[in-house]
């Protein structure tokens, strides 16, 4: 149990006194309250999630935007660290990216949108952890040229909707929602509050994340709460959601020492950027596309129904240990435990028998195919 | 039948030499869905707080401390194939192990249902 000292220390979110209403387990996490379950508990939050939809109290993540003249500058200043395609990212348009250091490790993943409206031209918005905000922010002063300025926003709620009903719970609020492609976002109105909106998210539903005023962040959360699709979700289900996309964890899955080649997220890195390189370490991350990486991470899936948490080493079959599990819990959807960590390349082929040594146990694992359960992102049908 | 509890939120029911331990009711709320239960095997001597056991909810596991001195005679196999057992019958049903008191001395130094009651709501 944390201390009553520490946790007057800990930071709210505008939805604080909601969750504490809705009989929410707090706990500290990045240093906010932060609640990880609320009364159904993780695993009737993650299958409600799965098959309707769920709420999530984001608003502890990093909300901060870039400004410069314009796109190309400002797009050019953030691809000067990161290795991905900004310039060419169109209006309205979302992409994940990773914030890398001088060695190709992350510091960071962040999601990155170019605002739909030409008005804002040279202005990009980003969304980033919330343990690692002071360490971006430092980051960004640091690295940026004089002409593009980072402005953090500290005055607004972050609000996740997900799930296969979660687009239908908020059109019912904010019709615009609808026509929102994948990785789009654009302003609207929700019930006459003026939102920005996304359609993307964290668990491989389709959904959106709201982003909106502190003071009307609770009135959207009711709202929504009141239709009978939508539960509120603690950070638990967050964790075992994300896990089963096979997404990785900040910290855990992926850090300052792992490439984004290991973590297998080279999606992050379009064509161009991968040719012309011109981001902190190229040259590595050239290099291990190139060749391969030492080391990738992989999806595990356990035999048995012990599962194998984070720090658990992976070996070969009555073999040596060739590497560690990052993330790894029991999987509601799958209905069995799962896991991912980092194994050297050799070792990395779908089906590859693996064991996974759990309080001296070795317990026999498959290398498995990410995410553990289909992505459901939304596609727009073809006109 | 004499029922004891632990500050580690188990609970050791006494039938003459036998000893059956489990979580309290209080424990498996605060660990929440339970997936997974690690139990010893029949005959293994244990010390009063050694690792006897190992609950893994969703989100985490979570060690059962032997209570007091003994060797197991029995672990609740049920556990193995349904350990949401312990979310629906953690007082009853769901027992962990059964073990021989070894040193009858250690019981008294545990709690009484209302000084586990009274613990539990400072809590």
């Amino acid at each position: 149990m944390a201390d009553a000292a520490a946790e007057t220390d800990l930071k709210q979110t505008p939805l604080h006194d909601l969750h504490v209403e809705l009989g929410a387990r707090m706990v500290p996490f990045a240093g906010y309250s932060m609640p990880v379950q609320y009364k159904a508990g993780i695993m009737a939050e993650h299958l409600q999630t799965r098959s309707k939809a769920g709420l999530f109290d984001v608003s502890h993540m990093g909300q901060a935007f870039l400004a410069g003249p314009d796109h190309e500058t400002t797009a050019r200043a953030l691809e000067a660290l990161t290795p991905s395609n900004f310039v060419e990212l169109g209006y309205g348009r979302q992409r994940y990216s990773v914030l890398l250091n001088d060695e190709g490790g992350i510091i960071d993943d962040l999601m990155v949108t170019r605002s739909i409206s030409e008005a804002d031209d040279g202005k990009l918005m980003l969304v980033v952890n919330a343990a690692r905000k002071d360490v971006d922010y430092a980051h960004f002063r640091a690295r940026l040229p004089e002409n593009v300025q980072l402005h953090v926003v500290e005055d607004r709620a972050l609000i996740a909707v997900q799930g296969p009903e979660a687009v239908a719970a908020v059109a019912a609020h904010a019709p615009a929602v609808a026509d929102l492609a994948f990785m789009s976002a654009a302003s609207m109105e929700f019930d006459g509050i003026d939102c920005h909106i996304g359609r993307a998210g964290y668990t491989g539903e389709d959904g959106v994340e709201i982003s909106v005023a502190a003071g009307a962040a609770e009135a959207i959360a009711r709202a929504l709460l009141a239709d009978d699709r939508v539960d509120a979700i603690g950070l638990g289900a967050r964790d075992s959601l994300r896990l089963e996309a096979g997404l990785c964890l900040y910290g855990h899955d992926i850090d300052e020492t792992t490439s984004p080649v290991e973590g297998a997220i080279t999606f992050c890195m379009q064509k161009r950027r991968r040719e012309e390189g011109g981001f902190p370490g190229d040259d590595r991350i050239q290099e291990e596309l190139k060749d391969g990486p030492g080391r990738v991470r992989v999806g595990l899936r356990l035999d048995g129904k012990a599962p194998a948490r984070e720090g658990a080493e992976v070996a070969l079959p009555d073999g040596p240990v060739v590497g560690t599990v990052t993330s790894g819990g029991f999987a509601p959807t799958v209905g069995a435990p799962i896991a991912m960590g980092y194994v050297p390349v050799e070792h990395s082929g779908a089906g590859t028998a693996l064991e996974l040594i759990v309080r001296g146990r070795r317990l026999p694992a498959t290398v498995a195919d990410m995410p553990f359960v289909p992505n459901r992102y939304y596609r727009k049908p073809k006109s | 039948m004499t029922i004891y509890y632990s500050k580690d939120h188990e609970w050791i029911s006494v039938e003459g030499d036998i000893a059956t331990v489990g979580i309290t009711a209080y424990a498996q709320e605060q660990l929440g869905d339970v997936v997974y239960v690690e139990l010893p095997e029949a005959g293994r001597e244990m010390s009063q707080g050694d690792e006897a056991a190992v609950v893994e909810s969703v989100k985490a596991a979570s060690e059962v401390y032997a209570p007091i001195d003994g060797e197991v005679v029995e672990a609740n196999a049920v556990l193995a194939d349904e350990p949401a057992k312990v979310n629906e019958d953690p007082e009853g049903g769901a027992w962990f192990l059964k073990m021989k008191v070894g040193n009858p001395d250690q019981l008294s130094d545990l709690l009484d249902e209302a000084a586990y009651k009274a613990y539990v709501g400072t809590l």
